[in-house]
């Protein structure tokens, strides 16, 4: 089997949509949680009222938990696949980094956070970090 | 109700959320490293795997993680948390650094930095985006369900 290199038009291209796929399903599945977690409510509060049980129905009673976690288990594939064709130096860092500007991106746009100067500083800081650190 | 700052208790929350998927990481590479080669023609080994000490310290740390992290995005933003999870990186590099004495080089030392000053800056705003009144009385979705007639 060939594998393909970044360093050639067509390996280029494959490598950018596998990592693409991973960032992409990794955000959506990201977001999808936290819409879902923010719409159960506080379960520090909801088990202090509940009981471990009451936490544990209240999240697995919500649709949208289950549609994150089969995006998450999504990006885990897509990472295993691309693990298959690409040096673990190259998709770690960069699939890292990247969600960490993207889950910023989208949780301006979907869940309406208050994405501010600073966050955004700390999202770039983190993600130059995470590249240098597992680079 | 959430609070935009938080309380120590939220601070331990994000510590675990930070100090599991590493160590959880850690011990499911430990412990398939020090298993014979496994092949998909006899996945019943790979079950089996799951019950060895290593295996299944990692497992049950990688939960731990996922329960933490699903209790800070019930009362912190996405974009609070996840630096958070992102610091566990630097925590396995400073063990890694001087408990098990590998060298660290000047570039992932700069990543340490960086990441360290990234999580501080995010760490002294406010966890969680303020809404208007109606959102914020807005009731979740489990009160509702609790109060319905049985």
């Amino acid at each position: 089997m060939t594998i393909p290199s970044p360093a050639s038009p067509t390996g280029f291209w494959a490598a950018t949509a596998m990592i693409a796929a991973i960032v992409l399903c990794s955000t959506t599945g990201e977001v999808l949680t936290a819409a879902a977690m923010k719409s159960v409510g506080d379960l520090d509060e909801i088990r202090a009222r509940s009981g471990l049980k009451g936490a544990i129905r209240a999240v697995l009673t919500c649709p949208l938990f289950f549609a994150g976690v089969g995006f998450l288990a999504l990006a885990f594939f897509s990472l295993l696949f691309a693990l298959n064709h690409l040096n673990l130096s190259l998709v770690a860092p960069a699939s890292a980094s990247l969600t960490l500007v993207t889950n910023a991106i989208a949780g301006k746009i979907f869940l309406k956070e208050n994405v501010d100067s600073r966050r955004w500083t700390a999202a770039v800081l983190v993600c130059i970090g995470v590249y240098l650190l597992a680079h | 109700m959430a609070h935009a700052r938080l309380l120590p208790r939220q601070y331990m929350i994000l510590g675990l959320v930070a100090v599991c998927a590493p160590l959880g990481d850690t011990c499911l590479s430990r412990g398939m490293t020090r298993l014979p080669a496994i092949s998909l023609l006899h996945p019943a080994t790979l079950i089996a795997a799951v019950f060895t000490p290593w295996i299944a310290v990692g497992i049950a740390l990688l939960i731990g993680f996922f329960a933490s992290y699903l209790t800070a995005l019930s009362w912190a933003d996405l974009t609070f948390v996840l630096p958070a999870t992102a610091f566990g990186n630097v925590i396995v590099a400073v063990l890694s650094r001087f408990w098990l004495h590998e060298q660290i080089s000047l570039e992932r030392w700069a990543g340490i930095v960086l990441i360290t000053v990234g999580v501080g800056f995010v760490a002294h705003g406010p966890s969680l985006t303020e809404r208007p009144e109606t959102a914020v009385t807005a009731q979740p979705a489990a009160e509702i369900a609790e109060e319905q007639p049985r």
